[in-house]
């Protein structure tokens, strides 16, 4: 069989419809956020180690950081 | 099982259903029960690309009914006896457990999964910030002690890095609010749009400056949005950002 295109290889362009200026007084880029919302909006793309499950590693995550809730992207067995 | 587990934290848990349904990609090593010629098992591995039949395993989180899922790519790496490493990229929810054993089975030799590492998940690969829980430990306590948030910025990304992948609207500052109270998305509020998109297609809403607003599906392609002039384009399916970042701009027909 062929290979198929996978989803981080498909190429999209930007269409642009209409233009308008952004008022700097509300929100701001993602990376200015203040630090207390970055974490709280943030991820971490973790290496995961071979032994403890996806579950008891978000859960060190979240108390390292002392969050209410955390959660992960797709479970990787635990061992080997 | 090593490698790429991206974790959402906070308020950002909202973007994993996005990282559950996006691709992966994996490194494995498959050991074979009985040698067996190297060209065989290209051929055999070459047959595996494409839409296969894979009934969960024995012990899985999921109902164990047969499915389809896509296998992007698999390549063969090199084989040393009885292992053979490979590379797969794949639809999510693809088991490389069983992939493993149902390639030994068409071999006829039987197989299993010797090891395994995840290479990427979604927009998240093995080289872009990616980090270990003590690296985790060693700056946020730094940050607590000394205030310095700078390195505990290089290893956190903003929840919008999960979202790449996904095709994107960028809307007026005068929607947000709205989408960010459940309203769905109408024509005039857009600016720009990604091409690609399919009707039906979850697509993410983005304000200018680059924050993300909603999950949304598209309720038409990205040709026919782009030439709409009124009327409904998206229905907000799950809201991202607080509703006040925003203020309110729509009239209220009827009150006051």
């Amino acid at each position: 069989m062929q290979r198929t295109k996978t989803p981080w290889e498909v190429e999209r362009k930007l269409l642009l419809k209409a233009e308008e200026k952004t008022d700097v007084k509300y929100g701001c880029k993602p990376e200015d956020r203040p630090i207390k919302d970055y974490v709280r909006l943030g991820i971490i793309n973790l290496d995961k180690t071979a032994g403890p499950s996806s579950h008891e590693i978000t859960a060190w995550a979240k108390s390292i950081l002392n969050l209410t809730h955390a959660g992960h992207g797709g479970t990787l067995e635990a061992s080997i | 099982m090593t490698g790429v587990l991206p974790i959402a934290l906070g308020d950002a848990t909202k973007v994993i259903q996005a990282l559950l349904l996006s691709g992966k990609e994996y490194i494995c090593v498959m050991r074979l029960h009985h040698t067996t010629l190297e060209n065989k098992v290209k051929t055999v591995l070459d047959e595996f690309q494409g839409k296969i039949y894979q009934r969960p395993p024995l012990r899985a989180s999921v109902k164990r009914r047969l499915r389809t899922r896509t296998i992007y790519y698999l390549d063969f790496l090199e084989m040393k006896q009885k292992n053979v490493l490979f590379k797969v990229g794949c639809e999510s929810g693809t088991y490389i457990r069983k992939l493993c054993f149902d390639v030994g089975e068409a071999l006829g030799c039987g197989a299993h999964m010797q090891e395994l590492r995840r290479t990427r998940a979604g927009s998240f690969t093995e080289t872009e910030g990616f980090v270990t829980l003590y690296d985790l430990l060693y700056y946020s306590d730094k940050w607590r002690a000394t205030s310095d948030e700078e390195n505990l910025r290089t290893i956190i990304h903003p929840m919008e890095k999960a979202l790449e992948l996904l095709p994107k609207i960028y809307v007026r500052d005068s929607a947000v609010a709205a989408v960010c109270h459940g309203a769905h998305l109408t024509a005039p509020g857009i600016l720009s749009l990604e091409t690609e998109i399919k009707k039906k297609d979850g697509v993410v809403i983005f304000t200018q400056k680059g924050e993300a607003v909603a999950f949304a599906r598209a309720l038409a392609s990205s040709e026919q949005i782009f030439g709409m002039d009124h009327g409904f384009v998206a229905e907000t399916v799950r809201v991202l950002m607080d509703r006040d970042v925003y203020p309110k701009m729509w009239s209220k027909s009827g009150s006051i």
